[in-house]
């Protein structure tokens, strides 16, 4: 298989090589179509930006995010050194956004991660196993996908009676279904291959076909679906905070701080609109970064 | 036929099992003892025993499950505990106010996003068609909570055009979208419920449309002479039903998935209901709600799937 025939124009090929080396490896491919995709790697950027403001907040925020103050409520952008003005309790609201994206981008990425790893492995256990183990595991989660997600992740945490750790988890129980399902799928399209039949001849256990010749073929797209996740849970994450279902006050958290704002709707609009630009910003620069990535490995769900 | 709408039925009743068995064990994942909402805090252990026994706490819980299921089945889902009003009246009512918010918004989605889609699919590549993608990114990556409050402060704060929030003075009971003086507290939640299918339909389309016109009938419409106008409507026509499916399964998705959305305009609907409910702590409503909206998404699953079949035979032949 020719990987260079994929290449997009203008990418080029080491020419001091000897003809028999040129053809590339397939991650060293994917890398050179991201690199040759303007788009995707100026959001990347975004999303490094953000990700990185979020871990070094203390660095860079220019107040203490907790730090209340009476006669400082609610002003507008710029006022005594405050760029984008102050909240509904005088807290400096840069700073407020810069701390948010901690909690915001923690409950985007940790239920997915929780979720590719669990529904991942009942996927790959399912779509191997076959027969019964199968029908136990896929009709167990189409239950669960007889919920619509927001039903599901609204009804687990507001049982559970919120908090953080409570709605990670019930994102992360939103999104095992759709996973196993990916995984699933694509280990049973694998599992009939003839190259598996003669890893069995040669005296592989069922283990090593797992480790080596399934999970090869199957991290691509669990990868890929998982990364498209990350957009989806940020909103479902701010949307459980907005409901008062997540993070609690006074942690500074997007979706927390769009719903206290709120309530100064018609006092100060502007900085009203703003958590939830943040919460738009990171998750379409997530979305666009996964069909970027998905592009370049060539992926099809 | 027939055949197949049995089979699809009867696979359908072990997942509307499954779904009660999940919403019965959402009591059990709550803090404490279910009973400590309605018991006193100085009860006695007698007292506590008694309620139990009142209640039917003191069973294994298999027999509480279908002592469960027995009354959700014959419409009795208890009390609920902020209102003490039955938990079907209110659910029935507030199902009513979403129903309305989806049954004006999923028409919307699916005259807005099928336009953008099918034009988008008539021209791939073409720059309209770049447009229309960006568009439905914007559109399934946008928090819809968030679209809700700009709209508010551009209609409502800012040119003062629509209301806020609510359903009007007079409430739901004598709510008519036939009188203007009603029917401006719709239009804001609608456009903003309507956002996701939109940038959801419009993609679908976008694929659909694409996919057929690579289709071998297409080449041999335009072998035979028909304007590109003809082809364009044969290539629509074969694109949707699978437009027309995720449209339906779109209307599930926002019944059950309103609930942000009527937070923001604090709509009266089952949305609302719930999170109001998880505040009080009010379980039965919350139990008898999500019970009511999951099934409403399995039947419309079910619904879709069927009228699929109905437009489309290869789907039952398969």
């Amino acid at each position: 298989m020719s990987q260079t025939a994929t290449l997009p124009a203008g990418a080029r090929i080491d020419d001091d090589l000897p003809p028999a080396l040129r053809v590339r490896g397939y991650w060293s491919s994917v890398g050179v179509r991201l690199r040759h995709d303007p788009a995707t790697l100026c959001f990347g950027a975004i999303v490094l930006l953000i990700v990185l403001a979020a871990i070094f907040a203390p660095l860079i925020a220019p107040f203490d995010p907790y730090k209340e103050s009476v006669v400082l409520r609610l002003k507008p952008f710029g006022y005594r050194g405050h760029p984008l003005g102050t909240d509904e309790l005088g807290r400096d609201l840069l700073s407020r956004l810069i701390y948010g994206g901690r909690s915001s981008l923690l409950m985007g990425l940790v239920p997915v991660c929780i979720a590719t790893a669990l529904g991942g492995t009942l996927g790959v256990i399912g779509g191997f196993a076959g027969r019964t183990v199968n029908a136990a595991i896929m009709r167990t989660m189409d239950v669960f996908y007889a919920f619509p997600s927001v039903l599901l992740a609204v009804a687990i945490s507001g049982a559970m009676g919120g908090g953080m750790a409570n709605g990670m988890a019930a994102l992360a129980l939103v999104f095992i279904p759709a996973m196993c399902r990916v995984a699933e799928t694509a280990t049973a399209q694998v599992r009939s291959l003839d190259f598996i039949e003669a890893a069995r001849a040669t005296g592989a256990g069922t283990f090593t076909i797992v480790r080596y010749h399934v999970l090869g073929n199957v991290l691509g797209p669990v990868f890929i679906y998982a990364s498209s996740l990350v957009s989806v849970s940020i909103l479902l994450a701010s949307g459980l905070s907005f409901l008062g279902l997540g993070v609690k006050p006074p942690t500074p958290d997007w979706g927390l701080m769009l719903s206290t704002l709120r309530q100064s709707i018609y006092v100060a609009p502007l900085s009203c609109a703003l958590p939830g630009a943040a919460i738009f910003v990171t998750s379409i620069c997530f979305n666009l970064v996964s069909d970027g990535i998905r592009s370049a490995m060539d992926v099809r769900l | 036929m027939l055949g197949y709408i049995g089979r699809r039925i009867l696979f359908a009743i072990p997942i509307a099992f499954g779904v009660s068995v999940v919403c019965f064990s959402l009591v059990y994942l709550a803090p404490g003892d279910p009973l400590q909402t309605i018991l006193p805090s100085d009860a006695t252990a007698e007292m506590v025993a008694q309620i139990k026994q009142a209640y039917g706490l003191d069973r294994p819980l298999p027999v509480q499950f279908l002592l469960w299921l027995g009354h959700v089945l014959t419409g009795d889902f208890g009390m609920s505990i902020s209102t003490r009003r039955p938990v079907i009246l209110e659910v029935t009512g507030a199902l009513s106010n979403t129903f309305m918010l989806t049954s004006f918004a999923v028409p919307l989605a699916f005259i807005v996003g099928y336009t953008m889609g099918a034009i988008a699919g008539c021209f791939p590549g073409r720059a309209i068609d770049r447009v229309v993608t960006g568009a439905s990114v914007v559109g399934v990556s946008l928090p819809n909570y968030w679209l809700g409050i700009v709209l508010v402060i551009v209609f409502a704060v800012e040119l003062m055009a629509l209301p806020a929030t609510g359903m009007g003075p007079k409430g739901s009971a004598e709510f008519s979208f036939f009188r203007w003086s009603d029917a401006q507290y719709l239009v804001l939640p609608v456009v903003t419920l309507s956002m996701i299918p939109v940038g959801i339909i419009s993609r679908t389309t976008r694929a659909a449309v694409s996919e057929v016109l690579n289709q071998d009938f297409v080449t041999t419409l335009r072998a035979k002479g028909l304007g590109e106008f003809a082809v364009i409507r044969h290539v629509l026509k074969n694109s949707a039903p699978q437009v027309l499916a995720v449209m339906g399964l779109q209307f599930g998705y926002l019944m059950g998935g309103s609930i942000l959305v009527e937070t923001v305009f604090t709509w009266p609907g089952s949305g609302f209901m719930l999170s109001k409910a998880i505040i009080n702590r009010d379980i039965p409503v919350l139990q008898g709600t999500i019970l009511f909206l999951a099934m409403i998404f399995v039947a419309t699953n079910l619904v879709v799937d069927l009228l699929q079949s109905v437009i489309d035979p290869r789907i039952r032949r398969s």
